[in-house]
């Protein structure tokens, strides 16, 4: 579905993403995870061309999106990011309305879809439709951001860090519906983090980041079991420690 | 005061449509101007600093600079055959846009910038093209720090605007001008209060349009849409009823005697020939000379010392009266197409005067005397005295070298000196003040000081195409002798008459004695 073939991007002559291939099948969600200064949100932002790739080239169902204008790419992909970005001049049916207006859509058809997607991402649309971004909680805010996001049927999602602004309960709840839409309309997903739990939950596969190249790539059990190397090994072991501080609060022993 | 309420209507009228229209073009530049520096980053500091520099020049300056240049550039556009007039309503357009340019260019460059960086990733991230994210997102989001540039320019503007009254464009400011030069408080404060009341008017009429447009009330965008359609409307069709036959332009500087003498010639032309006029009050002085000799400006009274020295750059200034009077009108013919309709009948020179009391009490009556005490003593003069050849010849002359010397206006310059804070003051010698504030003139006892007679000088095209006007004006030739000037003068400095009342009275009194 998704290919990154070679993708390089230089900022003032150094590599930040350097050399990284990648491929993403139907339906999956992979985790781009690392460091700051890893380039996971440097090669998301490729993606989309928000960032033109210096060299190589991204490929989605086998054909090149350099061969669409930057806006046409854009409104086919979903992208979610972690200030959200909600316009504060515009309602919340506004908002989420963007991209199908933008594509032309019928008005009609349009509000049906805001309507259709405030309820599936859980706000009572005859309540929030009119409200203005800035009266929602951080929350409500992400929800609306995904709706938009949403809003025109993309195939591929890409989400930077989004839940990483909210509370724990939030984030909790937040990442189940968000599996659940996505499994629900066989999304493609490239999802960015540094948390390594939140990788292990909802990472089909996890891609880790150094420096800008790939140091592993593989299933969240792959990547417990046999880290390619010490950096990732040093990730993994976050996880495993407060998995076995919780089994022992719990009375359980570690692990088989 | 009935008299000045009397000329609201035609100054605000006017005043309003300079400054909307200067608006108008200051925004339309301005903005589209930012929005490009804000895809330019590195022409920004560049551009905002051309637009500060043209901030710095003094507004009054800025104006007058405008009188030359659009002269100029008026000789390039006649040869295709489109008149631009030098003086009045372009120039002042011209400087008050320009003027208005930095409060909004720099306002929409920092509105933009200022957006939420957040903001403009979602919008590209939507899938909205740099124009579509300008027009929803940026200008939505900046437009109320651009709507702050723009009132603060409206205020700045409708201020300004008072100062285009001396490049010869009708404005509020003809109340201030002449009120000051003719010490009728009640005009000033009438120019003054209009012009802030208009400028709190449109500032607030534009808070209501934006206030409206934010909160999304159809009711406050209404109202005040309505009201700022209502003012552009009712200033563009006065602006169309202003074609049709030129009126004769009648020019006056920016003193009693002037407005005095131009509501006279108007008067002349009016009942002789029935021809139209329209009076340019307050010019400044060579602005008058430059636009009578550019034809936008067709008769004026000036002065034959004025001419001799500031225009024919003559040094020698002891030359006879009428010796001056012959070279003047042969120059000005020769070189302009100039003519002198009529020599008024008397002088009005530069003269230096003093408190009576003080001269008495320094023993003081010709300027030889003045010269020994002048290093405890401080003068005042006009705004050109000290720069023109006859201040030079004086100094050379009688060695004056006073305590401190101060430019002020000539309004201001008999209260300085009645109270005290200048000791001796560049009058002039048809003053009706002089009289009035009890000042002698000092007696120019080496001759330095050059002819100055009082002649009407007419414009080529009125001398070519109006002989009805000519014959007219010519009739005044020799009709007012010092004392009357004088007189008339202090009718209006100091009994606070009219300048048009005055001038009707003496025309009346002419026609009824033999």
């Amino acid at each position: 579905m998704i290919a990154l073939e070679g993708l390089t991007r230089h900022f003032d002559g150094k590599a930040v993403v350097d050399g990284l291939s990648l491929t993403v099948a139907r339906g999956e969600l992979l985790v781009l995870l690392g460091g700051s200064g890893s380039g996971k949100t440097t090669t998301l932002k490729m993606i989309n061309r928000l960032i033109a790739p210096t060299s190589g080239r991204v490929r989605i169902d086998g054909r090149d999106t350099a061969e669409l204008p930057g806006h046409e790419l854009r409104r086919s992909i979903g992208y979610c990011f972690q200030q959200i970005g909600l316009f504060p001049h515009m309602s919340v049916a506004e908002n989420v309305a963007i991209t199908p207006s933008l594509l032309g859509w019928d008005p009609a058809e349009i509000r049906r879809r805001v309507d259709e997607l405030l309820t599936r991402v859980e706000l009572a649309p005859e309540e929030f439709r009119d409200r203005a971004p800035d009266a929602l909680s951080g929350g409500q805010q992400q929800r609306v951001g995904l709706a938009r996001a949403l809003a025109a049927r993309p195939l591929v999602m890409l989400l930077d860090e989004p839940f990483g602004a909210l509370d724990p309960l939030t984030r909790d709840r937040l990442q189940q519906e968000f599996q659940q839409i996505r499994r629900d309309l066989e999304l493609t997903a490239i999802f960015v983090t540094h948390d390594m739990v939140e990788a292990l939950l909802l990472g089909d596969r996890i891609a880790v980041l150094e420096e800008g190249r790939l140091a592993q790539v593989g299933t969240p059990a792959e990547l417990l079991r046999s880290p390619a190397n010490a950096y990732v090994e040093r990730l993994m072991e976050t996880p495993r420690r407060q998995a076995e501080l919780v089994d022992r609060f719990l009375g359980r022993d570690a692990g088989p | 005061m009935i008299e000045q309420l009397a000329l609201v209507p035609g100054y605000l009228t006017a005043h309003l449509r300079l400054s909307l229209l200067a608006l108008a073009i200051g925004a339309g530049v301005s903005i589209p101007l930012g929005v490009w520096l804000t895809r330019r980053p590195r022409l920004e500091p560049g551009v905002l600093g051309v637009a500060s520099v043209i901030q710095t020049i003094p507004s009054l300056a800025l104006l007058a600079i405008m009188v030359p240049a659009l002269a100029a550039l008026g000789a390039l556009t006649q040869r295709f055959g489109v008149p631009l007039r030098g003086i009045g309503f372009a120039p002042a357009l011209i400087a008050l846009s320009l003027y208005s340019v930095l409060p909004i260019l720099r306002n929409t460059v920092a509105g933009i910038a200022n957006v939420d960086p957040a903001l403009v990733e979602a919008a590209r991230a939507v899938g909205m093209t740099d124009r579509q994210r300008l027009l929803r997102v940026e200008l939505p989001l900046a437009m109320p720090v651009i709507v702050a540039g723009l009132r603060t320019a409206t205020v700045w503007v409708v201020g300004t605007a008072t100062l285009s009254t001396p490049i010869g464009a009708t404005s509020l400011g003809n109340f201030i001008f002449s009120g000051l030069a003719t010490r009728n408080d009640a005009a000033v404060l009438m120019g003054c209060l209009s012009a802030a009341g208009l400028a709190l008017l449109l500032d607030a009429l534009i808070r209501l349009l934006e206030v409206g447009m934010r909160e999304r009330s159809r009711a406050r965008v209404g109202v005040a849409a309505a009201t700022l359609a209502l003012l552009c409307g009712y200033t563009a069709l006065s602006f169309a009823g202003t074609g049709g036959e030129r009126p004769i332009q009648v020019g006056s500087k920016a003193f009693t005697e002037q407005y005095i003498l131009a509501e006279l010639m108007a008067q002349q032309i009016e009942t002789r020939t029935g021809s139209a006029t329209h009076k340019l009050p307050s010019l400044g002085s060579t602005v008058a000379f430059d636009a009578l000799a550019a034809g936008d400006l067709d008769v004026y009274v000036d002065y034959t010392g004025t001419i001799w020295a500031t225009i024919m750059q003559r040094g020698d200034l002891e030359a006879p009266r009428d010796q001056v009077l012959g070279e003047v009108t042969r120059f000005l013919d020769a070189t302009h197409g100039i003519g002198v309709a009529a020599a008024l009948g008397f002088e009005n020179t530069y003269a230096l005067g003093m408190r009576a009391d003080q001269a008495r009490d320094l023993s003081l009556s010709r300027l030889s005397d003045l010269a020994p005490v002048s290093p405890r003593l401080e003068i005042g003069g006009d705004y050109e005295f000290f720069q023109r050849a006859e201040w030079k010849s004086l100094l050379a002359t009688y060695g004056f070298a006073f305590a401190r010397q101060r430019s002020m206006d000539p309004a201001l310059m008999y209260r300085a000196l009645q109270e005290g804070e200048v000791d001796v003051i560049s009058a002039f010698s048809t003053d009706g003040r002089i009289a009035a504030y009890d000042l002698v003139l000092l007696d120019d006892d080496r001759g330095v000081i050059p002819p100055y007679d009082a002649i009407v000088l007419v414009s080529a095209r009125l001398r070519r195409e109006h002989p009805d006007v000519m014959a007219a004006l010519s009739a005044l030739d020799g009709a007012i002798d010092a004392a009357a000037m004088r007189r008339m003068n202090l009718r209006v400095d100091r009994d606070g008459e009219a300048p048009s009342t005055v001038a009707r009275a003496f025309l009346a009194e002419r026609s009824d004695s033999p």
